[in-house]
């Protein structure tokens, strides 16, 4: 059934568009909330499966975001001494792949820089980044634009050679981009959690000094799973530039981080299937309550739902519910019964 | 096969060894007993590189190993059994197992270790899908044990094995260490349960803060007044 679920689901989403027919608000919803689930995949790739908390996660997503605009746009900037770079626009497909690898650099800097300690100081680093991240972007205003953003951002065109290209300039189009990144990313994580790296990563998680009994390389393993999950992030952050064609400071927001946070806690971290529940749920919400409630009103329900799902369930929606199922046989519906609590 | 001599280290400001002098042939099953914060468990860890060596030599066939990175030690074939935390809660059976050969590579070797070890703990095989938290904790020792042996090693070292175990489990899982050494692996054992260390084992040292202060065969450790007095109850 573990392997069916995630099947079903992929189908359900690949025919979503066509029930929900032409209807571009919806669709735009539907994007922006897969382009967070990506960012959720990503961030609990660190925070559920090696228990590091990236609270700067954003940082990765919009450096994602701004690398991809820059290349496709092209810029000019003087560093001083004399000294210009001009860049010339690329495509923007070619933007997308610098920014996964700009973004996962910016994952081994700071891998290298906080995990010898890791931990608290870990989240410190991730915060200051994102911080120092959005400073730069907001008053390099010969590259980025500052506040006045970046404007223009081109559509990503596939080509296969010898068949034709095609620039994904539709809503439709950027949803199944978006879906199918979306279940690459998916993929790389669901094969890494299994793997023998999956294997370190959780060891280091569950029971570190046994982990490092049995010869587990804490930094270089929690570098390599910061280098993947800051690569998803930029990936997100790029498919996030180009489908807006705008980007300014603001995708820097520190509310990005604490969405993702929340999709990835009360899906279930360190589950498979956690952070893509968590991150229709909690993308969806608001989209369900805007034409029935007042914009006050659609917070406060928001976080009641959080409070309710971590009160009920605190491990997650998909480990509760796994939980559900499995007692079922045994005992009939246990509706309120405390969840049992995290074995450590 | 392992020969310590004039060990002294320590955690901050505290000594844990003094001046700790043991040896280990090989094939032998060798026990350290002595009261807590004797140094026991610290001359285990510092033999795995978890604690630096402050001065004195640590020799395991031939080579200086004092200093060397924990994954080196491994890799030249000691095997840690920690006391405490003994398993990876999450992680199934089979997962604990094959964290044990985390350093190796040939998995055509492993595969026959993992099946050799199902065969000696057929409880183990009959759980290897469940999660290791959910074991008994006699189960999650001989998992602890089972993992250990699917690095190869030719030393383990055993921290505390009985601490929280049943009495009839604690009396199975010492005859699982007699076998594993009587099967050609050196083992060398840090026990509370001083009796039940001393019967079993081959040779014995006597730890008291941080020195040897005894050494001789565990039998006749048994026979000797100050052990007898000190650590078996008169």
């Amino acid at each position: 059934m573990s392997r069916l679920l995630p099947l079903a689901l992929l189908a359900a989403l690949v025919a979503l568009p066509l029930a929900l027919g032409p209807s571009p608000y919806l669709l735009n919803a539907l994007i922006v909330t897969g382009i967070l689930t990506i960012g959720a995949l990503s961030l609990n790739l660190l925070l559920g499966f090696t228990g590091q908390l990236s609270l700067g996660h954003i940082a990765f997503f919009g450096i994602g975001a701004y690398v991809s605009a820059l290349t496709s746009l092209g810029f000019e900037v003087d560093l001083g001494f004399g000294y210009r770079i001009v860049h010339e626009p690329w495509p923007a497909a070619v933007g997308f792949g610098l920014a996964t690898l700009a973004a996962g650099a910016c994952g081994w800097l700071i891998g290298r820089l906080s995990f010898r300690v890791r931990g608290a100081y870990f989240v410190i680093v991730t915060i200051s980044f994102a911080e120092v991240v959005r400073l730069v972007a907001l008053n390099w205003v010969e590259l980025t634009q500052g506040p006045l953003a970046l404007t223009g951002i081109p559509a990503i065109t596939l080509g296969l050679p010898g068949i034709g290209t095609w620039t994904l300039r539709t809503k439709l189009q950027n949803y199944y981009l978006v879906l199918a990144v979306g279940t690459l990313c998916w993929l790389v994580v669901a094969r890494l959690v299994g793997s023998r790296f999956g294997r370190a990563m959780r060891g280091l998680k569950e029971n570190e000094s046994l982990a490092l009994s049995v010869g587990i390389n804490a930094t270089r393993t929690l570098t390599v799973a910061a280098v993947i999950s800051a690569a998803m992030a930029g990936a997100a952050g790029s498919l996030y530039a180009h489908y807006l064609r705008i980007i300014d400071p603001d995708v820097f927001a520190f509310t990005t981080t604490v969405s993702m946070v929340i999709m990835v806690v009360a899906g279930g971290k360190g589950t498979l299937m956690g952070p893509v529940v968590g991150g229709l749920i909690f993308g969806l919400l608001p989209v369900a309550l805007r034409p029935v409630m007042a914009p006050e009103a659609q917070w406060i329900v928001y976080g009641l739902v959080l409070i309710v799902i971590l009160f009920v369930m605190p491990r997650g929606i998909v480990p509760g519910l796994a939980d559900l199922v499995r007692r079922r046989p045994a005992r009939p519906a246990p509706v309120l019964e405390p969840s049992p609590v995290v074995q450590r | 096969m392992l020969e310590i001599r004039d060990l002294v280290c320590g955690y901050g400001h505290v000594t844990a060894l003094k001046g700790l002098t043991i040896e280990v042939r090989e094939g032998q099953l060798v026990a350290l007993v002595g009261a807590n914060g004797a140094g026991k468990s610290t001359t285990l860890r510092a033999i795995s590189g978890l604690v630096p060596a402050r001065s004195g030599t640590i020799r395991f066939r031939g080579r200086d190993i004092a200093g060397v990175e924990p994954r080196a030690i491994l890799a030249e074939g000691i095997a840690h059994c920690p006391e405490g935390r003994r398993v990876f809660p999450q992680m199934s059976v089979s997962e604990n197992l094959a964290m044990g050969a985390y350093l190796r590579r040939d998995r055509a070797g492993i595969a026959a270790d993992l099946e050799r070890i199902y065969g000696e703990f057929p409880r183990l095989a009959e759980r290897r899908d469940q999660a290791a938290g959910t074991l008994s904790g006699g189960e999650q020792q001989m998992l602890a044990i089972g993992r250990a042996l699917m690095g190869r090693p030719k030393l383990v070292l055993f921290d505390e094995p009985s601490l929280g175990l049943a009495p009839n489990i604690v009396e199975r899982m010492f005859a699982v260490i007699r076998a594993i050494c009587d099967a050609g692996t050196t083992v060398l054992l840090v026990e509370q349960n001083a009796f039940a260390a001393l019967e079993l084992c081959d040779y014995a040292y006597l730890l008291e803060t941080g020195r040897t202060v005894l050494a001789g065969r565990g039998h006749a450790l048994i026979a000797d007044p100050h052990v007898r007095e000190a650590y078996l109850g008169g």
